[in-house]
């Protein structure tokens, strides 16, 4: 057999596996996975366990005694709840652009990584999706947000960003949620053939009867390639939709044009951020070192310098704005953030988000995963404060000196953002143990077939 | 239907198999009728062997779509004349707030309805047992099927063996 025989994305430049020759040997890598749990996974299962534990019980708390037990008041009315929100609908995006806009322009990187960032994107609206729920404070009346025949003669106001965020989230999260689910599918089934006893019926029942004939085959490619630009413009609308919770309010340091692309950049960055902070971590607990190879590690710090730069240059052109626009509220705003009561948050996110991911132009730290999972973190933390000074030096500011305030989360509001963490994990790490962490069918892609020719093609 | 039987071949190569699925259809036996093809990964080769032209998923794409930019134009206008909000002095209406609706259940009508066609044209799920089948097509091998009867069967079966399959099952085609 001869392994030179290129297949169509290696031609394309895609990453060469070396170390896997065959296409067996993926399945076999993979599939192992889920068959293993060993110490260092019920270690991190029972921390999200406690996790989801604080989140309960903050959540809890706060359902028995009333929204009074969060800081949020007057003037300040969105605070941690808003700011976990956003960021959590943040690191949403990167799994969609990594697994259609990076598949529609045919990234050659980009299927290591993909099942892994969209399994993120599914869990972090999941977790998003529950922050307007715990905010609006009355949970058992957050259904009035969805527009429905009621006997109150109600309906909602179409006008209203929050109304469209409720349109963009609920689709993002079941397009994301179907996407993902589709994409596994081939993947369902090969752990299906392999699997016995319970796990098989598990796996044959997810995997629908899914056989990889030629007809199934051509009809997902071509239903994955719609997906995937259906899914393109989505990503970008819904970031664009949650900037305009902020951009469509008067409020001073919200009300600009520039939001909609800030965000969706702010968005990118985060997210590319926390797949390296996922990635480096499951791919040495699970030993997938040679599908989590350097180059892919540098493609994604790439993708977190660009955005990077983009973000920085939001952040600067706000203030410029501020200062070029010559009104008193603008400017005040944005020297207030500076150098005001939030100084700390400002800096942190600056320093974070701006200063921090500069080191990304060396090739050496690009290359370095140790050095990549610490700036991602660095990231993590300045994207959380990003959302905290938009959302609350703002509103703490407005207009009226008479009604400007102080906002400090209360502990109620720690313990949701802490346990949100816990939440997440928890079906993260679900998901490594039940779902093929890697896609298993778009990895032999680029993987020379198995050939009996030398022939470069097949003669058909 | 019920009545023949079917050969299932697995291949190590895929040279092999796209070659015995060429060798089939110049003997004879139609594409859609009665060869199937398996690969664990989405093997154009094996597709254009098969023969295949565009798939009909993008017209379920389209109308799902269609649809959904309908329906969101439609709530919000239905909903405010039903219940008007009328500040300032504008119209009732609001098209342009009505786009991002309107974009959004495009996009969600647009990607379900996708599915429900893959899922119609690929005739999954599929809850039955599989007769015939080797559990290597989702790991590495690669697979072609024949249904026929009598001398055809044998036909096939010579072709299938030419082209020295790892695997060579046999079945009543349910």
């Amino acid at each position: 057999m001869s392994n030179t025989t290129l297949t169509e994305a290696q031609r394309r430049g895609a990453l060469t596996h070396p170390d896997l020759p065959q296409h067996s040997q993926v399945n076999r890598d993979i599939l192992k996975v889920l068959s293993r749990p060993g110490g260092g996974w019920w270690a991190l299962f029972g921390l999200a366990i406690v996790g989801v534990g604080i989140f309960l019980a903050s959540w809890g708390w706060q359902i028995y005694r009333g929204i009074g037990v969060s800081g949020l008041t007057s003037p300040v009315g969105w605070g941690a709840y808003i700011t976990t929100f956003v960021f959590w609908v943040g690191i949403a995006h990167s799994g969609t652009l990594i697994s259609a806009i990076l598949f529609l322009f045919r990234a050659p990187w980009r299927q290591s990584v993909y099942r892994l960032a969209e399994a993120m994107t599914v869990f972090a609206v999941m977790t998003a999706g529950l922050f307007p729920l715990i905010h609006v404070g009355r949970v058992w009346h957050a259904y009035w947000l969805i527009p429905y025949p009621n006997q109150r003669y109600l309906w909602p106001n179409f006008r209203s960003p929050l109304v469209w965020d409720v349109f963009a989230v609920t689709t993002y999260f079941t397009v994301s949620a179907v996407f993902f689910y589709l994409g596994t599918i081939p993947d369902l089934a090969a752990a299906r053939d392999q699997a016995t006893g319970i796990r098989k019926k598990f796996y044959s029942f997810v995997s629908l009867g899914w056989k990889g004939s030629d007809r199934e085959w051509h009809h997902f490619g071509k239903a994955y390639i719609f997906l995937a630009a259906l899914a393109t413009p989505l990503v970008l609308s819904v970031h664009s939709v949650v900037s305009w919770d902020f951009a469509m309010g008067i409020v001073p340091g919200w009300h600009a044009t520039i939001f909609a692309p800030y965000f969706v950049a702010g968005a990118i960055f985060s997210g590319v951020a926390m797949v390296i902070t996922l990635a480096v971590p499951l791919r040495k607990v699970f030993g997938l070192e040679a599908y989590f190879t350097t180059k892919h590690f540098d493609a994604l710090s790439k993708l977190v310098l660009l955005t990077s730069l983009i973000v920085l240059y939001a952040y600067l052109t706000e203030f410029f704005m501020a200062w070029y626009s010559g009104e008193p509220p603008e400017r005040q705003m944005f020297w207030n953030r500076l150098f005001g009561d939030y100084w700390w948050a400002t800096w942190t996110m600056l320093v974070c988000n701006g200063f921090v991911p500069i080191m990304l132009w060396f090739k050496r730290i690009r290359h370095s995963i140790p050095a990549l999972f610490v700036i991602s973190i660095f990231i993590n933390i300045g994207m959380w404060f990003e959302r905290y000074v938009i959302i609350v030096t703002s509103l703490s500011h407005e207009y009226e000196p008479f009604a400007w305030g102080m906002y400090r989360p209360s502990i109620i509001e720690m313990g949701i953002l802490v346990g949100s963490f816990g939440w997440f994990s928890f079906w993260f790490l679900l998901f490594t143990r039940l779902l093929p962490p890697v896609a298993i069918a778009e990895l032999k892609e680029v993987i020379p077939p198995a050939m009996r020719g030398k022939s470069k093609e097949v003669e058909a | 239907m019920s009545t023949s039987t079917r050969l299932v071949a697995s291949f190590e190569y895929l040279d092999d198999c796209v070659n015995a699925i060429g060798e089939l259809r110049k003997a004879g036996f139609s594409p859609r009728k009665d060869l199937a093809a398996y690969a664990s990964y989405p093997e154009h080769h094996i597709e254009d062997a098969m023969g295949y032209g565009q798939s009909p998923v993008r017209v379920f794409t389209l109308v799902g779509g269609l649809t959904g930019t309908a329906t969101g134009f439609a709530l919000p206008t239905f909903a405010s004349l039903d219940w008007p909000l009328i500040t300032g002095g504008k119209p009732v209406l609001s098209m342009p707030a009505y786009v991002i609706p309107a974009f959004e259940l495009t996009i969600l009508f647009g990607a379900l309805s996708t599915v429900v066609g893959l899922f119609i044209l690929s005739r999954l799920p599929q809850t039955g047992p599989r007769v015939v089948y080797d559990p290597e097509f989702t790991s590495g091998r690669y697979g072609v099927q024949v249904d026929a009867t009598g001398a055809r069967l044998e036909e096939a079966r010579t072709i299938l063996q030419k082209h020295q399959p790892a695997d060579l099952r046999e079945g009543p085609n349910a």
